[in-house]
């Protein structure tokens, strides 16, 4: 049986700053919910069910939130499925919405993903001291350091790519009025010049923790028919994960995140990705990821992937923009980020990006990854309904 | 819809405390090995891999994610994950089946809930804002919607004690229990109470647990298992968790995910109820319309054995024995999750 | 006129006991006599440590143990600068990928003994161990790897394990 046509028909984001202290958890996520809905031109009494995609609890200081969030979900009454797969959730989570949709199973969907974060202690969540394990777990950035520095190794790439990513999401995000950091006088020398967290990675090659939320509306195909603005359609999907300590494992360019973006470009029909895919949003928490996940996602050989960003060819007018939002660089609200980037492809192929949208934009690729380097999840959007 | 049915389906035997680490690989690896191997389908050739832990059980972030190491998830794997009970892990892999992406399905759940201080634990999933602070424990939330039911004149202490008692005796035949002694429902009244009206059986146990289930597709059902259990209806709803406003001696969501599925119109031979706590039977029997020709769960259930987040997989998978054996024709099982029978999902299976 | 209340702080404390499988507990035994003893897959060969309890690749039990030696090379590491609630670590301190000889796979641990811009990927380390009697059942026993002084592994040899 063939998976049924299913779109994007409405996109809301928040604000994301640093702390948003002017909303509760409920006020945060509707803000979100709701502009979805406007944008879908709904209301809540039409959501047939809905897919909440979040990290872990421990970075709210609430088990299970969506439980006591039903009401503020507009979920009371009806089906409410919550996703968790670590930092690649927001990608799992618009997934999940999307497969009820192609299953038959509901014709409108509600997926938000959400963080508030600041509402307990992200650093201290994700470093918790495992007993009888040496302590030298330091957060995401220690964990990911050395494998960025492996990546520097094998490509023999040149010490400022890291920078050059940074400054070209930083300066992207200006043009995106959700994004959390709007650094107006961001340049090389001050990303350069700033502080070595964790060598080889500088505090301003790092993400920012942020508050947020991003939500979508999906729909069957007699749905987006009827909508009179235009809809993101879902081309692709696909998950895929590896175990999170194996023997011999490619932490920089992870068999999962090959066989992921192989499948979606499998059922999209995609055969030469750097020509038939516009524009990507790509789950780079750390710049010098833009070139490591080039290189995983089949836009640039094994090694090359830092001279694609050197060339500027992902810049916003370059040949394959990546992450005109600002990316995760510039907005990170953890649960959040994976359903930004798809978000944001289908606000590119519905041509409704403002500022930071690239012309003509009409296939797009959103990509999310967490845990270890080890959960993906991905799809592919276009502006034309996918034949057959 | 696709026909999906349960071909296989494993649990670890319960225990009050398992001797083993919180990420449940000693558990889930023994146990998946055997559902996988009864499933007749080879581990490599699973189309999806779903699961339902909790965080806050285990004590850390990400704790579900060492538990992909017990998989074997090499080649990489098509996998997702729910915080939320193993059954909507079901819930979705049956979805993914739906799509056509697959043509089966490996669902487990785990949790050690020995690690913490449940009752504790439990109270970090009210609002934050206006409940948790005041730090009503899982425990007295279910009192507060017993009172109300005795209250309203729809139970009594005594028809606790009955439901209690059954599970106990139910519990007494079922090597996967951790309660296994059966007493009477006099001897059940003579206890303390733990929370008033509630006494020590009319909560459930602590216990550490896993379980794993296997799907498949039509013809792929037909040639693994020789009696599928078929999923004739899959469908869950939740209810506002503002205590205040809702009626807790009733269950609507309980109610409709039950109309949904068809539930209240059609005889069920077998109901496997997810209801910790005693009063929580009669009140989804009453929302679901279970009649007295349906035996209601004969594995003792929750009362018996309350493995967090497989709890409600395990009642499914009862269900699906049921069929599997030959002793029944159409089943029913139940999941909860959140306080008071917040959420409910149902699942109805036939043998063909 | 009162101001509105917009912030609530509610501390919550939780206990748990963190409970190591057996696989685990005879790996933290066998540190506190002095020895790293890993275990070898008997489908893929590949040897663990610390071993435990499946092969992450074949789900089965991992069950012949490997006698491995407390030395080894630096896969890739990096210099933890910063401070963190919770840490336990004075920074900057290395925090490095050591391949054991004889391993399949790396584990972290500290490197101290030479100034944090001399680590190189590839450079061969041994284990300095706490002294006996501080002992007990973890990775800690030894306090750092600290270069040996011989020449560094070449990069292809160790490639296929960053």
């Amino acid at each position: 049986m063939a998976k049924q046509p299913c779109a994007v028909i409405g996109v809301g984001q928040t604000k994301y700053a640093a702390k948003r202290e002017d909303v509760s958890m409920a006020g945060l996520l509707r803000e979100a919910a709701k502009r979805a809905l406007e944008d879908a031109q709904m209301t809540w009494a039409d959501i047939d069910a809905v897919v909440v995609g979040k990290a872990p609890d421990l970075f709210e200081g609430v088990m299970m939130p969506e439980l006591f969030l039903a009401d503020a979900l507009g979920a009371h009454g009806k089906p409410l499925l919550r996703v968790h797969t670590a930092g690649s959730v927001g990608g799992s989570t618009a997934n999940v919405a999307a497969s009820l949709v192609q299953a038959g199973v509901h014709e409108r969907v509600l997926t938000v993903a959400f963080e508030k974060q600041s509402e307990s202690n992200a650093m201290w969540a994700l470093s918790i001291p495992t007993p009888f394990a040496m302590p030298v777990h330091a957060g995401a950035g220690g964990y990911f350091a050395p494998h960025v520095r492996a990546y520097i190794r094998r490509a023999n790439a040149p010490d400022h790519i890291g920078i050059l990513v940074a400054l070209k999401d930083r300066t992207n995000a200006l043009k995106n009025p959700y994004a959390h950091l709007h650094q107006e006088d961001v340049s090389y020398e001050k990303i350069r010049d700033s502080m070595m967290l964790w060598d080889p990675i500088r505090y301003e090659e790092t993400c920012p923790s942020s508050d947020g939320a991003c939500a979508m509306v999906l729909g069957s195909e007699s749905v987006a028919e009827r909508s009179e603005k235009p809809v993101a359609w879902v081309h692709a999907t696909a998950m895929r994960t590896e175990p999170t300590m194996l023997a011999r494992q490619d932490k920089v360019s992870p068999q999962a995140g090959r066989d992921c973006v192989a499948e979606v470009y499998r059922q999209a029909g995609v055969t030469d990705p750097y020509r038939q895919i516009d524009m990507a949003e790509i789950y780079v928490p750390f710049s010098w990821f833009e070139p490591m996940w080039l290189e995983n996602l089949g836009f640039a050989a094994e090694g090359e992937g830092w001279k694609l960003v050197e060339s500027g060819a992902t810049d916003l007018g370059g040949d394959l923009p990546v992450n005109p939002s600002g990316g995760v660089m510039s907005s990170n609200p953890i649960g959040a980020s994976g359903m930004i980037r798809f978000a944001e492809t289908a606000l590119q192929v519905r041509g409704l990006a403002g500022e930071h949208q690239v012309d003509g934009a009409r296939l797009a690729l959103g990509h999310a990854y967490g845990g270890g380097s080890q959960f993906f999840a991905m799809w592919i959007v276009g502006s034309e309904k996918p034949t057959a | 819809m696709r026909d999906v049915a349960v071909v296989s389906f494993a649990q670890w035997r319960n225990e009050r405390e398992h001797q083993g680490s919180p990420n449940g690989i000693e558990m889930l690896v023994p146990t998946m090995t055997e559902a996988v191997e009864a499933s007749g389908i080879p581990r490599k050739e699973i189309g999806f891999w779903c699961s339902g832990s909790s965080d806050y059980i285990a004590g850390r972030a990400f704790s579900f994610v060492m538990a992909v190491d017990a998989i074997g998830a090499w080649p990489p794997i098509n996998e997702s994950h729910v915080e939320m009970d193993a059954a909507w892990a079901l819930y979705e892999a049956w979805v993914k089946i739906q799509t056509g992406e697959v043509d089966s399905a490996c669902v487990y759940g785990f949790g050690k809930s020995s690690a913490g201080e449940l009752r504790r634990v439990m109270t970090l999933q009210l609002d934050p804002y206006y409940v948790a602070p005041l730090g009503p424990d899982s425990v007295s939330l279910a009192a507060l919607q017993a009172r109300a039911g005795i209250d309203a004149g729809k139970w009594s202490e005594r028809d606790m004690a009955d439901v209690a008692a059954r599970a106990l005796s139910a519990g007494a035949k079922n090597e996967n229990a951790v309660r296994r002694t059966e007493r009477t429902v006099d001897e059940l009244l003579g206890l303390d109470y733990v929370a008033s009206p509630l006494r020590k059986y009319d909560c459930p146990p602590i216990t550490d647990g896993a379980s794993v289930m296997v799907l498949a597709a039509g013809d792929l059902a037909r040639d693994v298992c020789s009696r599928p259990a078929w999923i004739r209806a899959f469908e869950h709803r939740v209810d506002t968790q503002n205590i205040g406003m809702l009626d807790l001696t009733i269950s609507n969501s309980a109610a409709k995910a039950a109309a949904a599925a068809g539930v209240t119109d059609d005889r069920l031979d077998v109901a496997e109820l997810h209801a910790p706590f005693s009063h929580q039977e009669l009140i989804l029997r009453e929302a679901m319309g279970i009649g007295d020709g349906t035996e209601v769960t004969p594995s003792g259930g929750a009362l018996v054995a309350n493995p967090m987040f497989s709890g409600g997989l395990s009642r499914i998978g009862e269900a699906a024995r049921r069929i599997h054996d030959g002793t029944a024709d159409r089943t029913m099982g139940h999941a909860t999750s959140g306080p008071c029978l917040q959420q409910n999902l149902v699942c109805v299976l036939e043998g063909e | 006129m009162t101001e509105p209340v917009t912030m609530i702080t509610t501390p919550m404390e939780l206990t748990y006991q963190y409970t190591v499988g057996p696989v685990e507990t005879q790996f933290q035994r066998r540190l506190k006599e002095g020895r790293i003893v890993g275990q070898r897959c008997p489908v893929c060969q590949h040897v663990y440590v610390p071993p435990r309890g499946a092969c992450p690749a074949d789900g089965v039990p991992t069950e012949e143990d490997v006698e491995l030696p407390d030395r080894g090379i630096v896969t890739t590491f990096c210099v933890v600068n910063v401070p963190f609630l919770g840490q336990k670590i004075e920074p900057p301190y290395v925090a490095a990928h050591i391949l054991l000889d004889g391993a399949d796979i790396t584990f972290q641990h500290l490197i101290l003994g030479c100034p944090a811009d001399e680590v190189r990927m590839g450079m061969r380390v041994e284990a300095v161990w706490k002294p006996r009697e501080e002992w007990t059942f973890s990775m800690e026993n030894i306090d750092h790897f600290k270069p040996t002084g011989e020449p560094d592994a070449p990069f292809e040899s160790y490639r296929h394990f960053t």
